[in-house]
């Protein structure tokens, strides 16, 4: 049995189609990820969207529409999926996904572009307690991309950069605009960019880790979303959050419609 | 489940938390849908099939704005919310 997840985020529209398993004597094997699909929306009609992007996944996996059990989307626009037959919040899509891959795992912080939450979960994959922002983009990665822009620089580039400084300079904005201008300061005092790359995702983590602290921090932590692939920002939550270690997924961008996809697949039993 | 509705700005944290164990299968009757002057509770059915009251999506933006009339500022000794949620689901964090 194939199921789909769809992770419509405001940034980009992520597609997961995976496949039931049924290997003897290997409990643990229960789902093969079939084919994963990454696109960046050019169209503002996310119905448009997300047909294109599930057509795409469908085709590079060689499958048809009929050949998928059951759909289901998460993320900011999930409403916009016309042909999901239901809508599941990114805690539960992000917490199930997560715990799949990190059993161990009972927090789990999800970075996107334009949103950061905590999770608590249990076992199974179930969130017991969230908190989000759902105010500013203040502690997520567009906040980061916007800053990098400012410093001229890639967002890779500036994660690196941030590694690369042992300085800590408080950034007092909460808001994009106001920390943008923050930033345009810290340029004209000749501040080095490692710095002021350190400085932002400090802020970034800061941010996050307040949240996550609402729901407190127990067990394994894991980061999901695309901010894990910033390097700069996982060793600044790192020390936020005062913790040795986080779980790190390959693909993190993922996880959510991965957990989507799961969730779909459960509810056919 | 705690879920907390809200967000943290440059002027404080404001979450709304409701324990949704003690909101399945209400003892006070729903009676947060009323009892707040904004309406600003509804009734869902969450992603484990249960009905539970959840703050309304706008809402959860501008907590500190619709929260503040009932606060002490406003002459409330309580809030209305809390007050009517009997079972002990709901809590601000301010």
């Amino acid at each position: 049995m194939i199921t789909a997840g769809i992770d419509m985020g405001s940034r980009s529209i992520k597609v997961v189609l995976l496949e039931e398993l049924n290997v003897d004597g290997a409990p643990q094997l229960k789902y093969g990820v079939k084919k994963v699909h990454i696109m960046m929306p050019g169209d503002l009609d996310q119905d448009v969207a997300a047909d294109k992007a599930y057509d795409e996944a469908l085709a590079s996996a060689g499958l048809k529409r009929e050949d998928v059990k059951s759909v289901f989307a998460t993320g900011a626009g999930r409403k916009q999926v016309s042909f999901a037959a239901e809508g599941i919040t990114e805690m539960t899509a992000g917490s199930k996904g997560a715990i799949f891959m990190y059993p161990q795992a009972r927090t789990v912080v999800d970075v996107g572009a334009e949103e950061g939450r905590g999770m608590k979960t249990d076992a199974v994959g179930r969130a017991i307690d969230f908190a989000g922002n759902e105010k500013c983009a203040a502690g997520a990665g567009s906040f980061a991309e916007a800053m990098s822009r400012a410093l001229q620089m890639t967002l890779k580039e500036f994660g690196e950069a941030s590694l690369k400084s042992d300085k800590s300079i408080p950034m007092n904005a909460q808001c994009t605009v106001f920390a943008e201008s923050e930033v345009v300061s810290l340029i004209h005092s000749a501040t080095p960019k490692n710095d002021i790359a350190k400085a932002v995702l400090d802020a970034v983590a800061s941010r996050v880790c307040a949240m996550v602290r609402r729901v407190g921090i127990e067990g394994e932590v894991v980061l999901i979303g695309g901010m894990v692939h910033n390097a700069g920002f996982v060793q600044s939550l790192k020390v936020a959050m005062g913790v040795d270690t986080i779980s790190l997924p390959d693909m993190p961008e993922y996880i959510s419609a991965l957990g989507c996809a799961m969730i779909a697949a459960e509810r056919q039993h | 489940m705690i879920a907390n509705y809200g967000y943290k700005d440059g002027s404080g944290e404001y979450y709304i938390s409701i324990d949704t164990d003690k909101c399945i299968g209400c003892a006070a009757e729903r009676a947060c849908l009323t009892a707040c002057p904004k309406q600003m509770f509804e009734i869902i059915t969450d992603d484990y099939d249960d009905e539970v009251a959840w703050v309304k999506k706008p809402n959860c933006r501008t907590l500190s704005y619709d929260c503040g009339d009932c606060k002490p500022s406003g002459g409330y000794t309580s809030l209305p919310c809390i007050a009517a949620c009997t079972p002990g689901a709901i809590k601000h964090s301010w």
